[in-house]
């Protein structure tokens, strides 16, 4: 391999790009609706949409939570609750029941009534695992899969600046319709416009497996016992406790909140855990809401169930833990005799190292609970130019070769199509499935699910049966009705739509932001499935054919 | 050090391997010994070691096509991350 070191660095980047940018362009466009996550749960569950409509405090959902599960399972060993929040307007309650299995009920917060249950689908959660378990494959397969697909994003990040002589000047620079030399250029501004936060989401995600995908340092120095590793890294707070058998009532959850929000400057809790409700030796921990800053690591504090009282926290600030004082922080757990990692440094068992709160800011980082609004918004469109980004590496691959007619580049033509136009209709079709399949079919979450591989399944095979010009219209025209249509199709379907938003209030704004985003995205689709229309057939661009591989090899 | 002439795709598949396969020995190794090695309590130090394999697994990448031939690439990730291995084994 001869040539300058950049002329290398443009073959890694034109090839390693190529290897894995139609997955990627699936990562990168379920990541970035996995932003708006709790957003597309509440517009795939219409039957939740009323208890949107009426906030209340944690402590109040607390409460009410509490008061569901002494009904439906005051016997369980373990309950657990995910209080609401924002964006997610109910509670959770979960416990096991006798049998073994999880069971849920979904708590209204301001009645403090269950909720129905809501017809049964993945919604927001498919799109944010389909990112890093691909889901045909099995999980661990798939995170190694993805965990390469974002180091070889990473390389191929780097080798881009590289090679990117006048970055700055480049990124102001935009010949349109000029066949390989636009998309060149619409490369430059995807990439460079957004690079902070590209460098930024390809490093976090690999940190957000990085336990799985790089285990060498944690087995040098643990050894076997990777349990160790995980209860070091992530701390449950006091001790557990072994129910005695003898029943007493639970302390009443309202003051524990209040305490646990004193403690914590005013933030409210999160997630409330019970182990041995109405036992004497019950346990009540409760871990602070994410959000207020950026690391997925929260303080939590655990109390005694019977009493009320307080008997440990876990990872506060540096700044409250001064102020406050934990009575009898260690004191005698009862039945913990056996409790793992009884070798665990005093570093991480009150306040949180620097390592560990690094680790807890990147990891924090990739899944922004702590983006309100407007940050979630720049994130969003970040995670759109990510997307927008190797869809004109690929297409700028494809330009450059437009004179070649091998088995090979029609490949690559075909999956450009069924990947960046065909994936929108992929995503419509699973919006679209979500109202339309009947509510009492058998496995519908999965039917759903099913629909969004079918639809994407055809539009690849469409796209390599006739990978041309018309291909591209249709499949982007296809996409944009079926984007575009969601707002009519949530309309007809569902009493709170968009036009309830703005009229009567009457629905919660999410679903309005929902029904608008996917508007205008199916129109943006629409735009270009006209332009394409309009554009007489160009004469091939006079590029040199870049004989890259034998670049490579010399 | 070899003068069989080499098919393009053989010697672009040889740096490919180099890159991934070799790069990832040699992030791996390092973050053992990095973490075998940080003056930090062992949970902070494997954090450490880990969060920063990445960077290096790049690197390690970007030097694979960098080199000047393909068996340098080879040798210069897998014989450093030998002798990381051994001085890990070591300390362990």
């Amino acid at each position: 391999m001869t040539g300058s070191f950049r002329q290398r660095m443009a073959s890694l980047h034109t090839w390693a790009g190529l290897l894995v940018c139609w997955l990627l362009l699936l990562m990168f466009t379920s990541g970035t609706a996995s932003y708006f996550r709790d957003e597309i749960n509440l517009w795939m569950k219409p039957e939740l949409h009323g208890a949107a409509m009426r906030p209340a405090s944690a402590t109040q959902a607390g409460i009410a939570a509490v008061q569901v599960l002494q009904q439906r399972a005051a016997q369980a060993k373990h309950w657990f609750i995910t209080l609401p929040t924002a964006r997610t307007p109910y509670s959770r309650a979960t416990w096991s029941g006798p049998d073994g299995k999880l069971h849920t009920a979904l708590i209204d917060p301001a009645t403090g009534a269950e909720l129905p249950a809501a017809r049964d689908t993945h919604a927001g959660a498919f799109l944010s695992r389909l990112h890093f378990d691909l889901h045909y494959v099995p999980p661990q397969t798939g995170r190694w899969i993805a965990g390469l697909c974002a180091m070889v994003l990473l390389v191929s990040l780097v080798s881009g600046v590289i090679i990117h002589r006048r970055i700055f000047r480049d990124f102001f620079t935009f010949r349109p319709g000029k066949g390989a030399r636009s998309w060149q250029d619409a490369h430059n501004a995807a990439g460079v416009f957004a690079l902070p936060f590209h460098l930024m989401i390809t490093y976090t995600g690999l940190v957000t497996l990085m336990f799985m995908v790089m285990p060498s340092a944690g087995q040098a120095v643990y050894k076997d016992d990777k349990g160790a590793l995980l209860s070091e890294i992530h701390p449950s707070v006091g001790k557990p406790a072994k129910a005695a058998g003898v029943p007493a009532p639970l302390a009443p959850i309202g003051p524990v909140l209040d305490q646990a929000q004193r403690h914590w400057h005013g933030r409210a809790a999160g997630t409330i855990g019970i182990a041995n409700p109405n036992d004497v030796n019950a346990r009540i921990s409760v871990t602070r809401a994410a959000g207020g800053d950026l690391s997925n690591k929260q303080p939590a504090m655990q109390f005694d169930g019977a009493s009320g009282a307080l008997l440990a926290t876990k990872g506060d600030d540096a700044s409250a833990a001064q102020g406050t004082t934990v009575p009898a922080t260690k004191g005698g757990g009862v039945g913990t005799g056996m409790a793992q990692g009884s070798a665990v440094p005093a570093s991480s068992a009150d306040t949180t190292s620097m390592a560990l709160a690094t680790h807890g800011v990147l990891y924090g980082l990739h899944i922004a609970r702590f983006a309100e609004p407007l940050l979630r918004w720049l994130f969003f469109i970040s995670g759109l130019a990510g997307t927008a980004m190797v869809a004109t590496g690929a297409l700028l691959w494809a330009a450059k070769r437009q004179r070649q007619s091998g088995a090979g580049a029609r490949l690559v033509h075909g999956l450009n199509i069924g990947c960046i136009a065909g994936l929108p209709i992929a995503y419509g079709a699973y919006f679209w499935a979500n109202r339309l399949l009947p509510l009492e079919l058998a496995q519908r979450a999965d039917r759903e699910v099913a629909v969004f591989f079918a639809a994407w399944g055809a539009a690849l095979l469409l796209a390599q049966w006739r990978p041309g010009r018309a291909m591209w219209r249709w499949q982007l025209a296809c996409g944009a009705l079926l984007l575009g249509g969601l707002p009519v199709l949530n309309a007809v379907t569902t009493s709170t739509h968009a036009l309830a938003v703005i009229t009567r209030h009457a629905a919660p704004l999410s679903v309005a932001a929902f029904d608008m985003t996917v508007l205008a995205l199916g129109a943006s689709l629409a735009v270009a499935a006209a332009r394409l229309g309009r554009q007489p057939k160009r004469t091939p661009e006079t590029l040199a054919p870049l004989s890259a591989m034998r670049e490579v090899s010399k | 050090m070899n003068t069989m002439p080499r098919s393009p795709l053989f010697t672009a598949v040889s740096r490919t391997c180099a890159a991934i396969a070799g790069g990832y020995a040699f992030a791996a190794t390092a973050a053992a010994l990095l973490a075998l090695c940080l003056p930090l309590p062992r949970a902070d130090a494997v954090v450490t070691a880990t969060l920063l394999s990445f960077a290096l697994y790049a690197a390690a990448a970007l030097r694979a096509f960098a080199a000047p031939s393909a068996w340098r690439a080879w040798a210069e990730l897998l014989l450093p991350a030998l002798a990381m291995a051994l001085a890990a084994r070591g300390l362990a």
